[in-house]
């Protein structure tokens, strides 16, 4: 993109908060985001990244992206994931590894249902979604 | 098909062994009792750090926190909440107790955090820059280049009462007013990403996580001061956060948020990015300004404040990236809001790296005025394997421990000071009854007499002698007279140093004496090591009515030092023994002690 005015930029922020907001990130609804920091990388977030990308091919599922993120501060589960899919609550995931990633596309995107055992909390309310990220 | 609601029981150790596993096979009992087994799912969680509330029950989509629940609520929890939607109020988690620190709405009660440094990091794919700005990013630069004149941002975080977060705490408003008063052609915006404390990694992870803040405060902070060029002074050390830096700022000028004309402004601001070769020392400020241009990386005397002429002689402002990343949401969301978050003394919040003996270690971003407790306990979910706390490390090298007694003190800039520690860049090592408090001071003295710059005397003669004197006590050398000495020479060293490297190196010795001096005194005086730390001061023996001759401790010692049969009691010759400690991680029959 070339430089942008300040209305550019204005026009931007609108577009993006809204696709953000409906998640609608090109045409796909559900997203996994993989916290890749540092420490998530050092605890082997990038095989669990490879395992979500080869079960998802697998499964032909074709509505769900796969993003990353820095640290979500919870360091004594790293690799930490989130899982955002619509009509179910955003779940944080952590002590992920190939085969957690794989029960997680199976039971969690596939079956609607949460995956025990591997959940954790979000440490801290989002300041700036205006509802708290509630 | 998605369930109506989700009940989720925390399967932490700490609640599990308050039962946490009836209430769950009782609530999936309730469930299918009371008809709704289809509709609710019931998953065990990881710990919710609230250990000492557990067990915790947390019902989705609600969010009702639930604490200190009995399996005998899981009827109530399912008549009430699940089918006629009605919280069971007696269980709720106190609504008033979190939001002593955080007067604002958007917190959610039970957490104990608040994240304002951290609002992106674990959001945003730090490597797209259309995320950032969808998440109010550059938000605060269109009000400062358009909306805001330099005054009025100066004027903005003065209300806001923003304090430097690399360790001194020094208001961020003046810093800048200083550097803007000054009548110069060109000035700089530094940035310290020397970020070097043993155990820290808060700005790692913020860059890494979120550097798009970082530059969009830099670019604000260079409209205030009239500066139009700006530094990042990182460690070589952090590759991805030095290559996402790298990718944000290019993404910021293609979209021409850096670079020349920022936004048709008419205004001009690039940043570069410098690599620092890892000398502890740069991270102070005046020492780094040095190493940037060029030169060895060596404190200089203060005045003049690199304000007024830091880098090549020119007005600077430097602050560190924990600061930075405060600036753009205190300019988009008022310095009012930012200043109903914290105490009197220090606004907004800190983040701590919280590590050693702790059992949900973390990156935690809390309101000043939270208590050490409430981060150890509450959010670090207490001490790991049931263990005994004995203190936590403050500021790393340069702070000083804290006790048990100290845990209830709200931390801000002034009270870890008067509890005898510092602040710092947010370092917070917990420690249990395992670790000795003259090793871990050894450890923090080692450490700032190697990377002591070597300039100033009382930080090179006096951190080696505080060095030697604590290695005399670990081996069982230490006289009384050695304590004097050490207390003597630490409070020369305070007042005598140059840089706040030498003047803090002696806190850790210092403060574990203050609090730990009966256990200085075990080392000097019965030659024991109590947390049996020490190598020349303790002994490996194997009790013989526990032993079975089972020979697995002699088949692991590296150095053959335990002779016995098959079925034999087994010896253990101290000539050989180098004091390892396999035998006794081995020995499945607690046989081998230690003394």
């Amino acid at each position: 993109m070339a430089k942008m005015t300040l209305e550019e930029l204005r026009k931007l922020r609108d577009q993006k908060q809204g696709e953000m907001q409906k998640r609608d990130i090109e045409g796909k609804d559900s997203r996994i985001v993989i916290g890749m920091g540092t420490c998530g990388i050092a605890a082997g977030a990038k095989p669990v990244l490879d395992a979500f990308l080869a079960a998802l091919e697998e499964k032909h599922i074709d509505n769900v992206s796969v993003t990353q993120t820095g640290c979500m501060g919870l360091c004594y589960v790293e690799p930490t994931i989130e899982v955002i899919v619509p009509g179910m609550p955003d779940v944080i995931y952590g002590k992920v590894d190939a085969a957690t990633a794989r029960k997680i596309v199976e039971q969690h995107i596939i079956g609607k249902q949460l995956v025990t055992d591997h959940m954790f909390d979000r440490p801290a309310a989002d300041i700036i979604k205006k509802d708290g990220g509630k | 098909m998605a369930f109506r609601n989700y009940i989720l029981v925390c399967g932490g150790t700490a609640c599990e062994s308050s039962r946490a596993d009836q209430i769950y096979q009782n609530l999936l009992e309730e469930c299918k009792a009371q008809g709704v087994a289809d509709e609710v799912q019931v998953v065990k969680t990881g710990c919710f750090g609230f250990c000492e509330q557990g067990p915790i029950v947390k019902i989705l989509p609600e969010d009702s926190f639930y604490v200190k629940v009995k399996p005998e609520d899981a009827k109530e929890l399912i008549s009430e909440h699940v089918i006629k939607g009605r919280e069971v109020t007696r269980l709720l988690y106190d609504k008033e107790s979190s939001r002593k620190h955080a007067k604002v709405e958007d917190i959610k009660f039970y957490q104990k955090q608040f994240r304002i440094v951290l609002r992106n990091c674990g959001f945003i794919d730090p490597e797209n820059i259309d995320e950032y700005i969808a998440r109010e990013g550059y938000q605060a630069l269109e009000k400062a280049l358009f909306e805001m004149t330099s005054e009025d941002i100066i004027e903005e975080l003065k209300t806001a009462g923003l304090r430097g977060r690399g360790g001194a705490g020094f208001p961020t408003w003046m810093k800048w007013n200083f550097s803007r008063q000054v009548a110069n052609d060109t000035k700089y915006v530094v940035c310290n990403a020397d970020e070097g404390d043993p155990g820290a990694y808060m700005d790692r992870s913020t860059l890494e996580g979120d550097p798009h803040s970082v530059l969009e405060a830099m670019t604000i902070c260079g409209k205030t001061i009239g500066a139009h060029r700006g530094f990042i002074y990182i460690r070589a050390e952090y590759p991805l956060a030095i290559h996402r830096l790298e990718i944000a700022m290019k993404q910021a000028r293609e979209y021409g948020l850096l670079g020349e004309n920022i936004l048709g402004s008419g205004f001009d601001f690039d940043i570069e990015i410098r690599l620092g070769a890892g000398a502890f020392v740069c991270g102070e400020e005046t020492a780094l300004l040095q190493s940037l241009e060029g030169k060895r990386g060596m404190p200089q005397p203060r005045p003049p404040f690199p304000a007024v002429k830091g880098l090549w002689g020119k007005p600077t402002v430097i602050n560190n990236v924990e600061t930075w990343a405060n600036i753009p949401v205190i300019i988009t969301k008022g310095g009012n809001w930012f200043n109903k978050i914290g105490t009197a003394d220090s606004k907004g919040t800190k983040v701590f790296a919280l590590t050693g003996k702790i059992r949900n270690s973390g990156l935690v971003e809390v309101p000043m005025g939270t208590t050490l407790r409430e981060i150890i306990y509450d959010i670090g979910g207490g001490i790991a394997h049931d263990k005994k706390f004995k203190a936590v490390q403050t500021g790393g090298p340069s702070g000083g421990v804290i006790t048990d007694e100290s845990l209830d003190t709200p931390i801000d800039f002034g009270s870890l000071i008067r509890i005898g520690s510092m602040m710092g860049s947010g370092g917070m090592i917990v420690m249990d009854e395992d670790d000795c408090i003259v090793d871990v001071a050894k450890f923090y003295l080692n450490f700032s007499v190697d990377e002591s710059c070597g300039k100033c005397a009382p930080c090179r003669i006096g951190g080696r002698s505080l060095c030697n004197i604590l290695e005399k006590i670990t081996v069982g050398n230490g006289t009384l007279q050695d304590l004097d000495t050490l207390e003597s020479i630490g409070e020369a060293m305070k007042k005598g140093s140059l840089c706040a490297l030498g003047q803090t190196t002696p806190n850790p010795v210092l403060s574990s004496i203050k609090h730990f001096k009966e256990e200085y005194l075990a080392h000097i005086v019965d030659k024991s090591c109590p947390s049996g730390t020490c190598k020349k001061l303790i002994t490996y023996s194997i009790n013989a009515e526990k032993c079975i001759g089972c020979t697995a401790c002699a088949r692991k010692c590296p150095v053959a030092a335990i002779s016995g049969e098959r079925k034999q009691v087994h010896i253990i010759d101290q000539s050989i023994c180098i004091k390892c400690g396999v035998c006794m991680e081995t020995c499945k029959f607690g046989a081998v002690e230690i003394h």
